[in-house]
């Protein structure tokens, strides 16, 4: 009873218009930025390292090498400041959380694509 | 204050217009029940509404507390609560529900009993900083509460005095806390923050009077 209550709070902050995308991919984050009183549109394109929490507390991070300097920010996946997420790549990887991708750069720190969705 | 009775669900955090995550706390306030009008010419001599909620066995209800609910024609209930000046009418057997008396926006306090921590110490209880350091011999005086008076003037320890005990468990009120969201089709006031009382406690949620 608790829990169907809970479910159904976090349920009405859910957006389903997000692609399914798996720590290894490559995406593009769109960010509603607000300054003073204009919006504009943010690009954040980077891998994603990690996913975690559930419901409405859901989030994700993306690592990107900028200029480089490794520059990761974390996402809450259901928050209207996101305006679209797209799916640029699929990669294969091993584990969930890509920690490891921080201490590599250059060469060692690719991901191989996956070619097909494992499930299938 | 007029308010309601309600049961804590648990937390969670939810989105504003502007895109914040706010944290809010869920609760539930299904109608309640008015038991008793109190009225300052009757019997009582003051003005008070009695609000009951959550059902209950009518096996485990006192004969007396039944036939006051069917008195409300209404079943038994597990909590009851009296609320002073409560400003909206209301009758015997009427049903109060969450949007009669709180809208988006406005401010309340919330009572409940806070979680019981059981026997702690000093510097959970109090906040004290203890004693010392790990060294000097006195590795094991950490969290100590350290010198609880003076000597033989006044040879006692005064009243009051604070120490280890039982800590939680008790009536608490949180105040000023905003109301993020109501759900009224399933009762619920989404509570800006952290209520007291573990998940599943009974709560009263008091409308702070505008100003």
């Amino acid at each position: 009873m608790a829990t169907d209550l809970m479910n159904l709070v976090e349920a009405t902050q859910f957006r389903d218009d997000h692609p399914d995308f798996k720590p290894g991919d490559t995406v593009t984050v769109h960010v509603r930025v607000v300054e003073g009183d204009k919006e504009r549109i943010q690009l954040f394109k980077g891998v994603v390292i990690r996913q975690r929490g559930s419901g409405a507390n859901k989030t994700f991070t993306v690592r990107k090498v900028s200029g480089g300097i490794g520059v990761e920010r974390t996402f809450p996946l259901h928050s209207p400041r996101i305006a679209k997420i797209d799916l640029d790549r699929q990669g294969r990887v091993r584990r969930s959380k890509l920690y490891f991708l921080r201490d590599r750069k250059g060469k060692s720190a690719r991901i191989r694509e996956r070619m097909r969705d494992p499930k299938s | 204050m007029s308010g309601m009775i309600g049961k804590k669900i648990g937390m969670t955090s939810i989105f504003d217009d502007a895109g914040n995550n706010i944290p809010v706390t869920v609760i539930e306030a299904g109608p309640n029940v008015v038991t008793q009008v109190k009225d300052a010419d009757g019997a009582d001599g003051y003005e008070a509404v009695q609000l009951a909620y959550g059902d209950k066995r009518p096996s485990r209800t006192p004969m007396a507390m039944e036939g006051h609910f069917e008195k409300a024609g209404s079943g038994p209930k597990r909590k009851v609560r009296e609320f002073s000046k409560f400003d909206r009418e209301v009758e015997l057997g009427d049903e109060v529900i969450i949007e009669d008396l709180f809208a988006e926006g406005d401010r309340v306090d919330v009572v409940g009993v806070s979680k019981g921590k059981g026997f702690q110490g000093v510097v959970k209880r109090h906040g004290f900083s203890g004693v010392g350091m790990k060294t000097h011999g006195q590795g094991d005086r950490e969290r100590a509460p350290g010198s609880i008076g003076a000597s033989s003037d006044p040879s006692r320890v005064f009243k009051g005095m604070r120490m280890a005990g039982r800590m939680g468990n008790q009536r608490t009120k949180t105040k000023n806390l905003q109301i993020a969201r109501l759900i009224p089709d399933q009762n619920l006031i989404l509570v800006k923050g952290s209520v007291p009382g573990h998940k599943g406690g009974f709560v009263e949620i008091y409308r702070k009077p505008t100003s």
